[in-house]
């Protein structure tokens, strides 16, 4: 099977006052139809990883790449008109917080058959029937209103869905959620990630997933990449999490609460300068 | 806050948020009259001899004294006052020998004007500069918007309004003189609104019309010019913070073309506070601006105002402040209707 996406030696540089700073310092990996898993912490370059994939990184920033290919097309140097095409109808982006990230003054209906409508060329009442029925697909129990309903009247965990909803709508093959469910309550967490990895196996699309929740990672994907200042040091299967060789992924392992047994003192990450050679 | 709630509490609310409307602008114009009135007692100004002239005898001044009720307690004199104001009597000018509110009906529509065109031209040319310095931010178009607006802003109306009127109606005769119409054409029409423009077309008096144009579109522009800088400035602002935004990457990612990202979904954010600076804009062109009004002969407020105060005509002072004080209320009282109209989270809120 020919991956979907592939990427070779991925660098992300920001200019800075004293000098061109390297967040991502070549990354590569290949994704098929799964689900990978993208953890680290902070300022680690995942979501600015993600971030690239769709064009996307933030002026003044520059990303390079040996190849940076999404299903036979080259994505460096890509034309507008290109990322048009794809950006929408192929690959989208679920992002953190629906309080930022739906546009304020414009209905949720709107924002979404705006998506169908330039990412999948459909006129305006072929639109709102898909629409109602992709909120209805994210256990939206009544479309209509949140159909109508500007985001400030929606909870974290409506916006979310009504977020999942804008970007799948389209059925596009790759879809990366940077940290989709870290501006919510824990209890919301689980429903919406439950919708979310429900469509995107029905749908057989890629997913990169981007957490700094290694528990949820690996209890989520089929693959785990953990990145740690611009690199990947560790790739695993989500199964075998436990044989984690790198100690910065040894290190976040016993971060994590354990039922049994005390934990005290508590346990911190020792990091290691080399590891970021 | 939720949509359901039947149509009898919509307008429960709607009624309720009218009443709060209401009384909030009541309660501001009654503190501007406190304070216009206070104006009127404090400055060093006897109202006794504004009427009769300094070679009246003294039994003549204690009279008038007792007539203008000012031997009365300060608070009955404000009932007076406020009793006056609303039956539209603000006194009378002792220099024009007319009633004041004659007197800026008169002057004021010379200024409504000029204001409007200059607002006009102000908006429509500074928001989309603002915007397009936005988009190009640290390039060459930014920086010729900002250097443009810098001059706009910077340079003294009353020199550019000399020069202005040196090159386009001296020498290039591009454009008509000072005054608002010349006086070959200043009985061709009868007075209505006091809006030339307005009033030659509305009689279909095109070369009138055609003439007064040519004679506001200098000044309409210079002001235009300055309150451009203002506008495009700030909109430069708003939008850098609007295109920052998430929302701005959502719209990306699902393949919004460009131009809609801009003009839709940033533009339509920047709106919301942009609507503020026009309307303060244009208050503050409608309070008459004296420098322009001077270089132009313009008969407005701003030149009738500078006038009464030069000659110590306090009852004209007072009711061109208390004018300029209700227009920047009632524009403040219109951007906030427009606020809740652009902003659904106002809207609910409200």
């Amino acid at each position: 099977m020919t991956p979907l996406l592939t990427v070779e030696d991925l660098r992300i540089t920001f200019p800075t006052r004293s000098g061109p700073s390297e967040v991502v310092r070549g990354v590569s990996f290949t994704l098929g139809r799964e689900r990978l898993g993208i953890v680290g912490e902070s300022g680690s370059g995942k979501s600015q990883t993600g971030r690239a994939i769709l064009g996307l990184t933030p002026p003044p920033g520059k990303a390079t790449a040996k190849v940076l290919d999404f299903d036979g097309t080259d994505l460096r140097d890509a034309s507008p008109a290109t990322w048009r095409k794809l950006r929408g109808a192929r690959m989208s982006m679920v992002m953190q917080d629906p309080k930022f990230s739906l546009n304020p003054v414009m209905t949720i209906g709107r924002q979404l058959v705006e998506a169908l409508k330039f990412g999948a060329g459909e006129t305006r009442r072929q639109a709102r029937d898909r629409a109602l029925a992709m909120l209805e697909a994210v256990q939206i129990r009544d479309p209509e209103r949140v159909f109508r309903a500007y985001p400030h009247e929606l909870s974290g965990g409506m916006g979310q869905r009504a977020m999942i909803a804008m970007m799948l709508v389209t059925e596009p093959d790759l879809l990366i959620a940077d940290e989709p469910t870290s501006a919510l309550d824990v209890t919301v967490q689980v429903e919406v990630l439950r919708i979310l990895d429900r469509l995107v196996t029905t749908r057989g699309m890629g997913l990169i997933f981007i957490s700094h929740d290694l528990r949820l990672v690996s209890s989520f994907c089929d693959r785990v990449l953990v990145m740690y200042a611009g690199r990947v040091v560790e790739e695993l299967k989500a199964s075998d999490l436990d044989q984690a060789q790198h100690p910065y992924t040894r290190g976040l392992m016993n971060c994590l609460p354990k039922i049994e047994g005390s934990q005290r003192p508590l346990p911190t990450l020792e990091r290691d300068a080399a590891w970021a050679k | 806050m939720t949509a359901d709630g039947g149509r009898e509490s919509a307008l429960l609310r709607f009624l309720w948020k009218t009443a709060k409307l209401i009384a909030t602008v009541a309660l501001t114009f009654l503190g501007l009259l406190v304070v216009t009135f206070l104006i009127g007692r404090v400055v060093p100004v006897d109202p006794v001899l504004a009427v009769i002239g300094d070679r009246a005898s003294q039994s003549v001044y204690d009279r008038v004294y007792v007539e203008l009720g000012l031997d009365r307690p300060l608070y009955e004199q404000f009932w007076m006052y406020l009793q006056k104001v609303f039956t539209g009597d603000f006194g009378e000018s002792f220099l024009t020998k007319r009633a004041i509110a004659d007197d800026i009906a008169r002057v004021f529509p010379a200024t409504l004007e000029l204001a409007t065109i200059a607002i006009v031209i102000g908006t429509a040319l500074g928001i989309p500069m603002g915007v397009w310095a936005a988009v190009r931010q640290g390039r060459l178009a930014d920086q010729v918007v900002r250097v443009f607006g810098l001059i706009g802003y910077s340079a003294p109306i009353f020199w550019l309004g000399l020069l202005g009127l040196l090159v386009f109606y001296a020498r290039l005769q591009w454009v008509a003189g000072p005054g608002r119409i010349d006086i070959a054409y200043e009985y061709a029409i009868t007075p209505a609104t006091g809006l030339l423009l307005l009033d030659s077309a509305m009689q279909g008096q095109w070369d009138a019309f055609r003439n007064i144009f040519s004679h506001i579109i200098l000044p309409a522009s210079l002001l235009g010019y300055f309150s451009m800088a203002y506008i495009s400035r700030m909109t430069r602002s708003f939008m850098l913070n609007e295109l920052a935004q998430e929302y701005i990457t959502t719209a990306r990612v699902k393949g919004v073309p460009e131009w809609r990202i801009i003009w839709v979904h940033a533009l339509r954010n920047a709106a919301v506070p942009l609507v503020t600076v026009v309307a303060l804009s244009y208050a503050s062109l409608l309070e008459g601006s004296v420098l322009t009004e001077t270089v132009f002969a313009w008969p407005g407020l701003g030149q009738y105002l500078t006038n009464s105060l030069q000659n110590a005509d306090m009852n004209a002072v007072l009711g061109g402040t208390l004018v300029i004080g209700a227009i920047f209320v009632g524009l403040n009282l219109l951007s906030d209707l427009l606020y809740s109209l652009l902003d659904p989270r106002v809207r609910r809120q409200a």
